[in-house]
């Protein structure tokens, strides 16, 4: 499988017909008017179901409170931004907001060096070790949040990082990093050999040939690897809300729990915080989504 | 793995120089690993065993330390041995667990297979389906694609948000709708099974887009002139599916199912967020259940620690199991 890492969508040669068909069932690509009904019925549902609750969201959010909190079923009611008004100035979502930004930033970046380079190593190298360190990786997907909160709780206690945002970022590496490194491992062997041999030929090292000839070719996955560490650190909450502790610090995930009394939920704020807060992450998924397929296709093939 | 050159066979030689040839040979690999495995070492492996350590004894947040120090009124510190300080128990943390004399083991493991398996055949399901309509020629294509892993981008907690506001009972929208047929507004969340339909759903609606790309990636892998000559043989579109989609995919799926399968047991936020338990704890799934019993009230690191345990001797021994199976029909993996 040579997956070249070219950034155009791979376009499979699916539909082209050599010959007349001497078959009288429809060829592939040239579908009968009810299978098309079909399909393009099936994929328009399916859409829906996947932006519906987004969309809703949204035009909550833009509800005055009495609209939200009424049963009646309306798309637009007195369009307002008021509930944009309430939650950016008077509430500390811009500070959530930048810890956040700041957490999954560092996250990101730190996440991509990481992975990249364990992936390159576990791809190209047969170092003593190499098999261990795949299983563990595997492994710890499994280990739930409970077991590990207490023990690293501690450890950042010791550390003097308890309440402040690079307990966070450590926290998530170790959550993202494991899958990442696998993932990128499984890119990496599908970039022929023959490259490397060719850059150790002209006088690259190793490290060298990593960095000029190797990355470079990677960009797909590299993206899906920061879509992925993002993602991670921006939507976590059990790890936030063992670490954090004061109001100055928290970070979204977390501080949008205090919209949420028992009883009598902020709904409309909620709304507007919800559309604020999935923004950055669309932005993300924006740069990223050209290269999900392909930046995943050997990722998943091979353990 | 075709990519790893074979280490030539060490002759025979101390374990010194064995080690200093080791070293030269692969001081750049193990030099790109290292951060990673020191961060994991600290971060991961540590409070493992600490944790399994921990589940035998019966400390919480009162009793953990051995001396409490208290500030006299001349300024010195005067440390007295803690009276109730910790002790190692045994077992006793599982037996109670087991027993059900603490929490709801059983409850909580069954909600937890439930929602596992639901989870994952549906997300396996809607995927492939999806992947393999977005595999063939068509309009729009890629605004379909756009469109449908969308989900994935939304943070889980908004996704848990968006999804109790959708089913909340007095304004909800499913309600509004369903009052606008002439059906009664549904309670959905003070009934077992209805709330933890909705944090099914909300979690299906999650993660099919990732199963969705994953498995259009290996869709893609597949060599096209396959189905041509299939085609050319005959075979119908069932079988062509049959005999040349679901093998080819066979890889990622294997993969794919696994990863799923463990991070839908171990996921966090959905039920945390959308049903929060109600009603009275009984929608609860195992990692849940257990943040629920051990950090509400007085923190008790014993018991997180056990139920931790415990969850990932569940999963240790399911993918063990699972590798089995896989080998038996001739994986190599």
């Amino acid at each position: 499988m040579t997956q070249m890492a070219t950034s155009a969508p791979v376009t499979p040669a699916a539909a082209v017909p050599v010959s007349p068909a001497p078959l009288n069932r429809p060829r592939r690509g040239r579908r009968s008017v009810g299978m098309s009904v079909l399909l393009h019925g099936t994929l328009i549902v399916a859409s829906l179901i996947a932006i519906g609750p987004i969309a809703w969201v949204v035009l909550s959010s833009f509800k005055p409170g009495y609209a939200v909190q009424s049963t009646e079923i309306t798309l637009v009611k007195d369009p307002t931004l008021a509930n944009y008004e309430y939650v950016l100035f008077e509430t500390s979502f811009p500070t959530w907001f930048l810890n956040s930004v700041i957490v999954a930033a560092l996250t990101m970046l730190i996440g991509i060096f990481c992975s990249a380079t364990t992936g390159y190593a576990l791809s190209r190298f047969n170092f003593p070790g190499r098999r261990p360190l795949m299983m563990v990786f595997l492994v710890t997907q499994m280990f739930p949040v409970a077991i590990l909160i207490v023990p690293i709780y501690t450890i950042m206690a010791t550390l003097g990082l308890i309440n402040t945002l690079p307990a966070l970022v450590i926290a998530y590496l170790t959550i993202a990093v494991p899958f990442c490194a696998w993932m990128l491992k499984g890119y990496f062997d599908s970039i022929p050999t023959s490259l490397d041999e060719a850059a150790s030929l002209d006088g690259c090292g190793p490290f060298r040939t990593f960095y000029r000839v190797i990355l470079p070719l990677a960009r797909p996955a590299i993206a899906v690897t920061g879509f992925y560490t993002f993602l991670t650190a921006w939507g976590e909450v059990a790890y936030a809300s063992a670490f954090m502790q004061t109001d100055d610090k928290f970070t979204l995930a977390y501080g949008l729990q205090q919209f949420v009394p028992q009883f009598n939920a902020q709904w409309e704020y909620l709304t507007a915080a919800a559309v604020l807060v999935t923004i950055p992450a669309g932005i993300v998924f924006l740069f990223a989504q050209k290269h999900l397929v392909s930046g995943l296709t050997a990722g998943g093939t091979k353990g | 793995m075709t990519t790893v050159t074979a280490d030539p066979a060490p002759s025979g030689a101390g374990l010194l120089p064995k080690l200093r040839r080791s070293w030269d040979k692969h001081w750049s690999a193990w030099a790109m690993v290292v951060p990673v495995v020191l961060v994991m070492a600290v971060l991961i492996f540590y409070p493992l065993i600490n944790g399994v350590w921990i589940s035998f004894t019966d400390q919480t947040e009162a009793n953990q330390l051995a001396e409490i120090c208290t500030k006299s009124i001349t300024g010195g510190e005067v440390c007295k041995e803690n009276p109730n300080a910790w002790s190692f128990v045994g077992f006793d943390n599982y037996v109670n667990i087991l027993t059900g004399k603490i929490g709801e083991f059983w409850l909580w493991a069954g909600n937890t297979l439930v929602w596992t398996i639901a989870g994952v055949t549906f997300h396996y399901g809607l995927g492939l389906g999806l992947a393999v309509m977005l595999h063939r020629q068509i309009r729009f294509r890629g605004l379909y694609r756009v469109l449908l892993v969308l989900p994935w981008a939304v943070p889980a907690f908004i996704s848990a948000f968006a999804w109790k506001f959708l089913f909340n009972e007095r304004l909800g929208l499913v309600n509004s709708l369903l009052n606008a047929v002439g059906i009664d507004s549904v309670a959905w969340f003070s009934e077992r099974w209805s709330a933890l339909l909705v944090a099914i759903l909300t979690n299906i609606w999650l993660g099919v887009p990732f199963m969705m790309v994953a498995l259009l990636g290996g869709l893609q892998s597949i060599p096209e002139e396959l189905y041509e000559s299939a085609e050319i043989d005959g075979a119908s579109a069932w079988q062509r599916f049959r005999a040349i989609t679901l093998p080819g995919l066979r890889p990622v799926s294997m993969t794919v199912i696994l990863l799923g399968t463990i991070w839908t047991f171990n996921m966090f936020p959905i039920i945390f967020l959308v049903t929060e338990g109600q009603p009275a704890g009984q929608t609860e799934i195992l990692v849940t259940g257990a943040f629920r019993a051990a950090f509400e009230g007085i923190r008790n690191y014993s018991l997180a620690s056990t139920y931790g345990v415990l969850i990932l001797s569940i999963l240790l021994i399911f993918s063990v199991f699972y590798r089995r199976v896989l080998r038996k029909q001739g994986e190599v993996w």
